[in-house]
């Protein structure tokens, strides 16, 4: 059964012979397939993402062998994370300071979510025009 | 809705989008958007994607985007009618006028100053709490509701005061959102609307005065 990591409104399937758990809430990912599905490589300069690198202070804390502690990683970028290995699932959230500054700078940011229909809407297929976003829920 | 709806039919030829967003199942929510006859993007949020994006914390939520894809009115817990005004206080007539006002002459619009210091602000535990909340979602839609529940759990001690997570999960965990477990929370002083102190529209009661604003 594969592992699944949800990233950033993204769900990333991951092949188990990728994956170790060696105890719970603990999940090691192979270096190549955490490339493939969050974009990050490890390089000796840190970890990086285009052309974006985060200095890792504790390498020995992120890499084991051929693999990355996701745990590590998300601390390296300080995101929030969690792992439930037993459930084989893990996610990445945004850091309070990235969201803060997100929202600090009054840009709107774009979404993509579908009507009743199934039909797919975005944000900024309303671009020229003035929105309200209007937030509802039945409870 | 049913008022987004004819607001959208008063105002769409005018530039105006309402963008209704339901932080719902989609089967929560039907009735809703089917009663409204929407033609309006009336859209279904399962997974809080916009509650993370926007950090919305309570509904209703309605934040004013102008047409350069900028927030020029942040989070307001407002009302499109005065079902619930005994319990908010707010009426809903003012604050539509603001919006029609906002529509044809732009007024309204707030400054980038005082919009920051209105946003509600994430911290670190609110974060890891939409975290927690989308483990559970997943967890929840592959049917494995039990895995999903200490994560549920987790996510609502985390932002007790974040009623889309903590309120907004009752549904999700065979809870009654308007049942004793609701009130319980309420009694205990954790769900004191998460919003109120922040929102930047306070319309008069007296429906003779004038909208206020800022």
């Amino acid at each position: 059964m594969e592992y699944t990591i949800l990233d950033d409104g993204r769900t990333i399937p991951v092949s188990a012979d990728a994956v170790t758990t060696p105890e719970p809430g603990r999940l090691l990912i192979e270096a190549e397939a955490l490339e493939a599905s969050l974009g990050w490589e490890l390089k000796p300069e840190g970890l990086c993402r285009g052309d974006v690198c985060v200095p890792v202070r504790d390498r020995a804390a992120l890499v084991e062998g051929a693999r990355i502690d996701l745990g590590a990683f998300a601390e390296v970028l300080g995101r929030p994370v969690v792992i439930d290995s037993q459930e084989r699932v893990a996610a990445l959230g945004t850091a309070a300071s990235s969201q803060a500054a997100s929202m600090a700078s009054l840009d709107a940011p774009d979404f993509e979510l579908p009507d009743l229909a199934g039909r797919l809407h975005t944000l900024s297929e309303h671009r020229g025009k003035k929105a309200l976003l209007i937030a509802y829920a039945s409870w | 809705m049913p008022v987004w709806q004819a607001l959208y039919e008063e105002l769409g030829s005018e530039g105006f989008v309402p963008i209704t967003i339901a932080l719902d199942r989609a089967e929560d929510a039907r009735p809703f958007i089917e009663a409204s006859k929407a033609t309006h993007p009336s859209l279904i949020d399962e997974a809080h994607r916009t509650a993370e994006l926007y950090h919305i914390v309570n509904v209703p939520t309605i934040i004013w985007i102008d047409e350069s894809g900028r927030i020029c009115r942040p989070h307001d817990s407002q009302y499109a009618t005065d079902t619930f005004t005994a319990f908010h206080k707010k009426l809903s007539g003012p604050y539509l006028d603001m919006i029609r006002d906002w529509v044809r002459t732009g007024a309204g619009a707030m400054s980038a100053e005082e919009i920051r210091a209105h946003q509600p602000i994430p911290d670190e535990a609110s974060q890891l709490a939409r975290v927690e909340r989308a483990v559970a979602w997943h967890l929840l839609q592959d049917g494995r509701a039990e895995a999903a529940e200490p994560h549920f759990e987790r996510a609502v001690e985390l932002a007790p005061k974040d009623w889309t997570i903590a309120r907004g999960s009752m549904p999700l965990r065979g809870g009654n959102p308007f049942g004793p477990e609701f009130f319980a929370l309420a009694e205990k002083g954790k769900f004191d609307y998460a919003l109120e102190a922040l929102t930047p529209t306070h319309a008069p009661e007296d429906p003779e005065a004038s909208p206020g604003s800022g």
